[in-house]
């Protein structure tokens, strides 16, 4: 479903170097965890995909067609593509509803009410049915993500990019989100997760990849990343988070 | 000494009495006499022509070179319309409101005939527009960058996003701000007088030529001047009231 080739981005006119030529392949149905210490490019790659980040090298697909190339609609395919932020970015100006199916009715996917239907059973689905009218800063920072995930489900993509869900989120309030996260996993939805959640990542992925100073360092299925990681580096990050 | 409490009493009430009868007199003959209200009532007209056509002019000048300057910023897009939008902004706030009517007057519209009104228009919403361009190039730079990219995650074009997602919020933003610079451009039109329109400052200055009396019409100018202010603010306190609802 995604693909990268030689995938390169720097910043600074090219003096400061982030990703250093990732060449990766993701199919359909696969869960991708991306772990790794912070400066090593996780988010920059995850970003790369839907071109929030224009890379400076290499090429990126999605089924089949080149992502970075002028010539791509990018907005229509990131209609396909849904992301969520570690700071949720919800629109404060907006009610849940609104939030949710603003960019739908905009792009016009579905028919207005078929889209506020399917607004209201994802919000059931995470347990926010009661939200609908309510405004993001009466939310607390798990309802938030929750609800920012329902915006970017509204869309029907077909693959999700979650760069460090969890990672703003008051301890007491990572588990919901990551339940939700889980209960999507469990549907066959394609992701890719940025996460420092370890357990998780050792549960719902099938597939992690461990990126170092802007390269994979290792990919491969959960069990072996976590009990027997091949390279040092691996090791000693391991060995600091479990 | 009760006698003489008695009479500094009398000239007391005395001298209030004839004051009385002379601002009176005044009134009925700055105001009254040869229905010259008139002056400061269709004076008045003028003033809020002028403003609330240059307002209009103001704000889509404005909305549209920070949209530009922005679009510049974030993506690199637009270099020579940028480099259009930055000489005007310098050269309307490098030099007075003064100065930039009268050379439209005089020097620009000299040889054809176009209405004043038309000039007055043009010239406060000209110089209008460069003030609320930077007022809301700041109201969309305070937006979280991460607005801009929800937007655009979701297949929302940047136009899409700034449309719905960004300018709703930096418009409420700079509300206090721009209520601000309508004040200031209401006021700023009583230099109307120096292209011969006659607008309120114009009506009470002509009322004073008429009746040499040095306060009463521009006291009267002034206090007009206030109670349109004190509208506009409670207008857009009740606008900022209703921005606020989601807070």
């Amino acid at each position: 479903m995604i693909e990268v080739r030689d995938l390169r981005k720097s910043f600074n006119h090219g003096k400061l170097e982030v990703l250093k030529g990732i060449t990766k392949k993701i199919e359909t149905g696969e869960k991708v965890a991306v772990i790794g210490p912070s400066g090593s490019g996780k988010s920059t790659f995850l970003r790369c995909l839907n071109l929030l980040e224009e890379p400076t090298g290499g090429e990126v697909f999605f089924k089949g067609q080149k992502v970075n190339d002028a010539k791509t609609d990018i907005d229509k395919l990131r209609c396909h593509m849904g992301m969520v932020f570690q700071h949720f970015n919800l629109f404060p100006h907006m009610s849940v509803m609104k939030n949710i199916t603003l960019a739908p009715l905009k792009l016009k996917i579905a028919s207005s009410d078929e889209i506020h239907e399917r607004a209201l059973s994802l919000l059931r689905r995470v347990g926010l049915e009661d939200k609908a009218d309510a405004y993001p800063k009466q939310l607390s920072g798990g309802q938030k993500q929750r609800i920012a995930i329902v915006r970017a489900l509204a869309m029907n993509p077909e693959v999700m990019l979650f760069d460090e869900p969890t990672s703003a989120l008051d301890p007491e309030m990572v588990g919901e989100v990551l339940q939700v996260i889980r209960d999507l996993a469990e549907d066959g939805m394609t992701m890719l997760i940025v996460t420092h959640e370890m357990g998780f990542a050792r549960d719902v992925a099938s597939r992690v990849f461990f990126m170092d100073e802007g390269v994979v360092l290792e990919d491969t299925d959960p069990e072996r990343m976590f009990s027997s990681p091949s390279s040092d580096r691996a090791k000693a990050f391991l060995s600091k988070v479990l | 000494m009760a006698a003489a409490t008695g009479d500094s009493m009398e000239n007391i009430i005395n001298a209030v009495a004839s004051w009385f009868e002379s601002f009176g007199h005044e009134l009925w003959l700055n105001f009254i006499k040869d229905n010259r209200w008139k002056y400061l009532l269709n004076g008045l007209g003028t003033t809020l022509q002028i403003t609330v056509l240059a307002v209009f002019v103001g704000i889509f000048l404005g909305c549209f070179v920070a949209i530009v300057r922005t679009t510049h910023d974030q993506t690199g897009k637009l270099k020579f319309l940028n480099g259009v939008c930055k000489l005007y902004l310098t050269v309307i706030r490098g030099t007075p409101v003064m100065v930039q009517i009268l050379l439209i007057y005089f020097g620009i519209f000299a040889s054809v005939n176009v209405p004043k009104l038309l000039v007055a228009v043009i010239a406060f919403g000209l110089n209008s527009g460069a003030y609320v361009a930077e007022i809301f190039r700041s109201g969309i730079m305070a937006v979280d960058k991460g607005q801009l990219e929800a937007g655009r995650s979701l297949g929302f074009s940047y136009a899409k996003t700034m449309w719905h997602i960004i300018m709703p919020q930096a418009l409420k933003n700079i509300l206090p701000a721009l209520g601000n610079e309508f004040i200031v451009l209401l006021k700023e039109t009583s230099i109307s007088g120096y292209i011969a329109m006659d607008d309120l400052t114009k009506g009470a200055n002509t009322i004073r030529s008429l009746t040499y009396s040095p306060f009463l019409p521009l006291v009267a100018a002034a206090l007009i001047y206030l109670v349109v202010v004190l509208i506009l603010q409670a207008g857009v306190n009740a606008l900022e009231r209703r921005m606020r609802k989601s807070d």
